[in-house]
């Protein structure tokens, strides 16, 4: 019974994915409801899905696996479903659904991005729950395309650049990644993962093949995460995106990406491979240490605003990949933690920097000057979520640092807990920076240019503003409510802290046993 | 355990005539890596990456020959060559064609915007604006 729902969480957005285009045929804008239908059907699904294994006590019942085709397990290829993957299969569906009411007003509206995202979300869902690794090849892939396909939605010719480097990074990156594959099928026969657990265990871990199976799949993923130094298509790809799509790429895309890296890690290679090959961890935590670093640092020189936020993801990534490399569980928990919470934050962010952009059209940091007095909600959600993600209690922001610094600490790599501690305040300077600008600086402060500029808009969108029955401001009222709910859930995240822990004991009971 | 750089001293004829297709699958693919890097055409970069690509299906379907093995159509006596690498290339094939022509339709979308399809000349033109 249970089991069913896993094949559910893939094949509905995909199916559903067939809709929008079908039906807009003949409807206009038949796409939005059934997106909306779709993502609220995945998100009931995860939370069921989350529920049962959160309620289960035998170790079965957190293990739930569905064989697709009725092929049993190291011929067929599995679903699986655990605490790790229903947390961030929940993540993807509430993300999906936040954005989708964001999107409502602002679009890209055509029925052909509709049927994009759910096709995105079903891959994303696929990379959560597979247990296959030439099968999370296929949805990497899958993700891939749609995602190179959303970024060029934007008309501007900037867009098409955008999705066209990150196509060709993200293509050498998923090949990198399928040839480590083919180092292991080559060497074991057997693509299930579990079943290579047991397969590598048997060979050892110190054989040449299986470093260079790891290497060649760790390089492949880093990439698709963007961490230093192979991060240059991001900021690129989240700035020339819409609004809406950064929100939902930056929030997930990258997420799933490290969630598969976290799975492979330690599902097929576990601990005793890092213990066993001291170098290979060594060079993740060293690699993963400049990422926070080199990310903090850039997303500080920033001026433009989707900018600063890109390359603070580096910078965030480079703290969930360190976690890998401490081959702690006290980091691990962090690490699982900070990915959920910074996809959430970087939803929120990228959503009211797409508020404020269409209201007021302001892009760079000097644009917001004085804002906060006009759009008040959509600032303050900014201004906290800003905070969450420097890591000022309470929030879930800092419950992911600490849980990775502590690891760190308890680990003995003080360098690590260290460089943390200098990421948080490098990430407090462009923080502080933005939320100065919108609540001190005054408007008059900025160049008359702009000002000039601003009142421009104001007449040109005043069309607008009466047809949507005279309001004063013209960004749909559910944006900002959207902004607003997200924002607080950071906050409220805080008090989680229990419920991550169970629900994730038995899968980190299996990866540090 | 073997070392490599006895192999590489000792057997160089015996890597070039028995592992022939690896030694095919390491240059094809690092060809169209170069190319993908180097060049700054964009439709040369989009055969570059197919290169590269094809290197690596080049590796698995090796990886399924054995000598003196039929189809893996459950009939006759085997030995059978392995058909799982061959599924594999079919499907990462099919993922390959969409990423060609996903990524050709953006390189027309740049051209038309822009009339050039030089990645330098792309560059200098988004950097001013």
């Amino acid at each position: 019974m249970s089991d069913v729902l896993l094949a559910l969480l893939v094949t509905v957005p995909l199916v559903a994915a067939i809709f929008p285009l079908l039906f807009g045929l003949r409807y206009e804008n038949a796409g939005w409801p059934i997106a909306l239908a779709g993502s609220l059907v995945v998100t009931g699904l995860a939370g069921t899905l989350a529920w049962e294994i959160f309620t289960a006590s035998t170790e079965t019942g957190q293990r739930l696996v569905h064989e697709m085709a009725g092929y049993p397990a190291p011929y067929g290829i599995e679903l699986v479903g655990d605490g790790l993957s229903a947390l961030i299969a929940l993540l993807i569906s509430v993300v999906s659904v936040a954005v989708l009411i964001y999107s409502r007003s602002t679009g890209p509206g055509s029925n052909a991005f509709y049927s994009g995202f759910l096709l995105l979300m079903g891959g994303l869902l696929g990379m959560t729950l597979t247990g296959d690794l030439f099968n999370l090849f296929v949805f990497l892939e899958i993700v891939g395309l749609i995602t190179y396909a959303l970024v060029a939605s934007d008309d501007s010719g900037m867009a098409a650049y955008g999705a066209l480097k990150y196509l060709f990074l993200g293509t050498v990156g998923a090949s990198l990644y399928l040839i480590g594959v083919g180092y292991l099928l080559v060497r074991t026969g057997s693509l299930n993962m579990l079943d290579l657990q047991a397969r590598l265990a048997d060979i050892g871990y110190t054989e040449p093949l299986v470093q260079a199976a790891f290497g060649f799949i760790l390089i492949g993923l880093m990439l698709k995460i963007a961490v230093f130094p192979l991060h240059t298509w991001q900021p690129d790809a989240y700035t020339y995106a819409p609004d809406t799509v950064s929100a939902y790429i930056s929030a997930l895309v990258s997420t799933t990406a490290a969630y598969a890296l976290i799975r492979i890690s330690f599902d097929v290679f576990t601990v005793d491979f890092f213990a066993a090959n001291q170098l290979i961890t060594d060079a993740v935590v060293l690699v993963a240490s400049i990422s926070i670093v080199v990310g903090s640092l850039l997303a500080a020189m920033q001026t433009e605003i989707k900018r600063v936020f890109a390359y603070s993801s580096v910078a965030q990534f480079g703290m969930i990949v360190v976690a890998i490399g401490l081959n702690s569980r006290t980091a691990l928990l962090g690490a699982v933690i900070h990915l959920v919470g910074h996809g959430l934050m970087k939803a929120t962010l990228f959503m009211g920097a797409g508020i404020l952009s269409s209201a007021y059209g302001a892009t760079t940091i000097s644009d917001y000057a004085g804002l906060a007095k006009r759009s008040p909600i959509t600032s303050g959600g900014i201004a906290v979520t800003g905070l969450a993600l420097v890591g000022i209690p309470p929030s879930i922001g800092i419950l992911g640092k600490w849980y990775i610094a502590l690891g760190a600490v308890e680990s003995g790599s003080w360098s690590v807990a260290i460089i943390i501690f200098i990421s948080t305040l490098l990430t407090l300077t462009y923080v502080a920076r933005i939320i100065e600008t919108l609540y001190f600086n005054p408007p008059e402060a900025t160049h008359e240019e702009t000002a000039a500029s601003e009142s421009v808009e104001h007449v040109a969108v005043g069309d607008e503003a009466v047809a949507d029955g005279g309001l004063e401001t013209r960004v749909a009222t559910e944006r900002i409510v959207v902004v607003a709910v997200l924002a607080v859930s950071t906050v409220a995240l805080f008090a989680s802290v229990d419920l991550f822990t169970e629900l994730l004991d038995p899968v980190f009971g299996r990866f540090f046993q | 355990m073997i070392d490599p750089g006895s192999v590489l001293t000792t057997d160089l004829v015996g890597l070039a005539t028995t592992r022939h297709a690896y030694v095919l699958f390491v240059l094809l693919s690092t060809i169209g890596l170069y190319m993908l890097i180097a060049n700054e055409n964009l439709v040369k970069k989009v055969i570059g990456v197919n290169m590269f690509q094809t290197g690596i299906f080049l590796f698995f379907i090796t990886s399924a020959y054995r000598v003196g093995g039929s189809a893996p159509i459950i009939e006759g006596a085997g030995p059978y060559v392995s058909p799982l690498p061959q599924v594999i290339v079919l499907t990462a094939i099919v993922v390959g064609i969409s990423l060609t022509a996903v990524g050709l339709a953006l390189s027309i979308r740049l051209y038309n915007e822009y009339g050039t399809l030089r990645a330098d000349a792309l560059r200098e033109v988004i950097g001013d604006e």
